[in-house]
């Protein structure tokens, strides 16, 4: 894997202003077995902003959002083969084979498609994360919960059935339980797979007004089938087709006045 | 708009197609019978022969020349013995091998030809396990006729069977939730011993209790390993004795188990001690039940709290 600095810069970095980059996605090759998946992809990502993905089915978002998170190295034959993710302040290769994954995860934290809630009660859902980091002290961990479960606006509705099982919640709860664990261990970077696909319009509608929350505290990085949820909550869009970035813009720009054709075409939806 | 004529012929093609429905039914519930019923009468023959045989006496005497003085004391205590130490060696390893071979081992040509292997093992007859056992367990590292060699050679015999039973209450767990953990930072080791274990628990002890039902029955591989048939004392408990046993001096007891204890009762002429034979019987088929019926009820505990 190439070194952060050999990488060019994709120059994309400004935009909104103000704008400080957190990651920036240079050159990615990226295969399943030998299926190309993501070919020369690059992209910035901007601190404390939400950047989106979209796209046809197909094309290679999630495959992007899991290379953030190094899901990829937990399967066989997957292969970063070219490029890389750069991680700012730090200015290192988040994909260079001597970089351990489970750093990056703890710096990285993923919410899925389907809420995943573990078996457990809903206090350990969140609690969890910062257990495997070591933390042991009751009240400490006590006060983290909380103030995640606050984060994630679950709070009110479960600080009286801490102890009961996170499956037990609806399916909003349960996705905004897992909101919590992935923001309890105070992470810098937090990917969203199409949160909002298992729920249902109101569900939805409070996940969204969360995640434009949480961009005070975390840089936000989301999937999404839904332009309009795009237009809604990001700062900034990207437009991928057949594992190839066709056009990344600030989501005004994208939205009102696409650079390429192709990316018109999909968002008025004449194609897609 | 349909017509009345063909919704009749679309109502005979029902009738038609649902016969092969009642067909089946009844072929089902015949085949269902069969093995209940001839079960049922095989045990209930034997309950009538054994049952009255059954006293506080042939729990608590050893095998005796006389068939009304006969009991299973020696053969009880040696299956429970026995029954422990597999328990306590198969366990452990079929469950970290089975772990392993799920969660950390590459997947690749000698992964698969391990794995094909395993499913191998659970089939090979069970006296070859015991001629194993004899060079091995017997022979080579001398635990001698004992307790030790007899549970290893059934923790041999049910570790494919706890292996399997292990992957695949593994495999039971969604992918979500596994990569879920990974998500929040965890190493291999925290998934495993904070999810993928406690979640795949009642599926493993399902396994376990399989296996150790096909164990407290085996006799052929103990036979082979030359376990007594008349036996009329107990391995010393520890710190009992003069001078005192040590903690663990019984494993290296000789014994008898259920099985042997049958086998050789129904070898002897007289009636008497066929019917001592089917009222040990009647104890090891509850002793099975009652195994079965723990590992219900524990099941029922470990999935309460297990909802995906
Ligand atoms: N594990 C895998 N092995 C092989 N090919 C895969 C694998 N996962 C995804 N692909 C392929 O990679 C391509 C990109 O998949 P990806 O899941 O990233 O698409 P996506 O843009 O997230 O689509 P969707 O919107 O349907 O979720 C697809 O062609 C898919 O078939
Ligand atoms: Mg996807």
């Amino acid at each position: 894997m190439v070194n952060p600095m050999q990488i060019p810069s994709t120059g994309l970095a400004a935009g909104v202003e103000g704008a400080v980059l957190k990651a920036d996605v240079r050159d990615l090759d990226f295969y399943y077995g030998a299926f190309h998946a993501l070919k020369r992809v690059s992209m910035p990502i901007h601190d404390h902003m939400v950047t989106a993905l979209i796209g046809p089915s197909g094309c290679g978002k999630s495959t992007l959002l899991r290379c953030f998170n190094r899901m990829h190295d937990l399967y066989p034959g997957n292969k970063y083969a070219g490029g890389g993710i750069v991680f700012y302040p730090d200015n290192t290769n988040l994909l260079a084979p001597d970089v351990d994954p489970i750093e990056v995860r703890m710096r990285i934290s993923m919410v899925f498609q389907k809420p995943n809630p573990f078996p457990k009660s809903i206090y350990e859902n969140v609690a969890y994360s910062l257990r495997v980091r070591g933390m042991r002290n009751k009240n400490e961990l006590d006060d983290r919960v909380e103030s995640a479960l606050k984060g994630a606006a679950l709070w009110n509705e479960v600080s009286n059935r801490l102890k009961e099982l996170g499956a037990n919640l609806s399916g909003g709860q349960q996705q905004r339980l897992c909101i919590a664990r992935a923001l309890a261990s105070d992470p810098e970077i937090i990917l969203f797979d199409e949160p909002t696909s298992a729920l249902d319009p109101i569900a939805t509608a409070s996940i969204e007004e969360l995640i434009i929350e949480l961009k005070e505290k975390v840089t936000i990085l989301i999937v999404t089938h839904n332009m309009q949820q795009a237009a809604r909550i990001s700062d900034y869009t990207a437009y991928m087709y057949l594992g190839e970035m066709v056009e990344f813009g600030v989501t005004d720009q994208i939205f009102i006045k696409p650079q390429k054709k192709a990316t018109e075409d999909y968002i008025t939806g004449r194609f897609g | 708009m349909m017509k009345a004529a063909d919704l009749d012929a679309i109502r005979a093609i029902i009738t038609r197609a649902k016969r092969w429905d009642l067909i089946f039914s009844v072929l089902g519930i015949l085949s269902l019978m069969l093995g209940i019923l001839t079960f049922v009468v095989l045990f209930i023959d034997m309950a009538i022969q054994g049952v009255p045989r059954l006293s506080y006496d042939f729990f608590t005497s050893f095998p005796s020349r006389r068939a009304e003085n006969a009991g299973i004391l020696s053969a009880w205590v040696g299956t429970i013995l026995v029954m422990l130490v597999t328990a306590l060696s198969a366990v452990p390893l079929g469950v970290a091998a089975g772990v392993y071979l799920e969660e950390y081992a590459p997947k690749n040509w000698m992964t698969d030809i391990i794995e094909i292997n395993i499913s191998n093992l659970a089939g090979i007859p069970s006296i070859v396990y015991g001629l194993l056992a004899l060079g091995l367990f017997v022979y080579y590292f001398g635990f001698g006729q004992s307790i030790l060699t007899a549970g290893l050679t059934l923790a041999l015999l049910i570790l494919p069977v706890i292996i399997v039973a292990t992957r695949e209450a593994i495999r039971a767990i969604p992918q979500s939730i596994h990569e879920g953990s990974y998500a929040c930072g965890a190493t291999t080791w925290q998934t495993v011993s904070d999810h993928i274990l406690p979640y795949s628990s009642a599926g493993i002890l399902t396994g376990v209790i399989i296996g150790m039902a096909r164990a407290i029955g085996e006799t052929a591989p103990i036979i082979t390993i030359g376990a007594l048939t008349f036996i009329a004392f107990l391995p010393t408990p520890p710190f009992a004795g003069d001078p005192p046993a040590g903690m663990f001096d019984w494993i290296f007891a000789p014994f008898t188990v259920m099985p042997i204890q049958m086998f050789n009762w129904t070898s002897r002429p007289e009636a008497a001690f066929t019917l001592n034979a089917a009222a040990a019987g009647f104890v090891l088929v509850f002793m099975t039940l009652a195994m079965n019926g723990l590992a219900i009820y524990l099941r029922y505990q470990l999935r309460k709290n297990i909802k995906w």
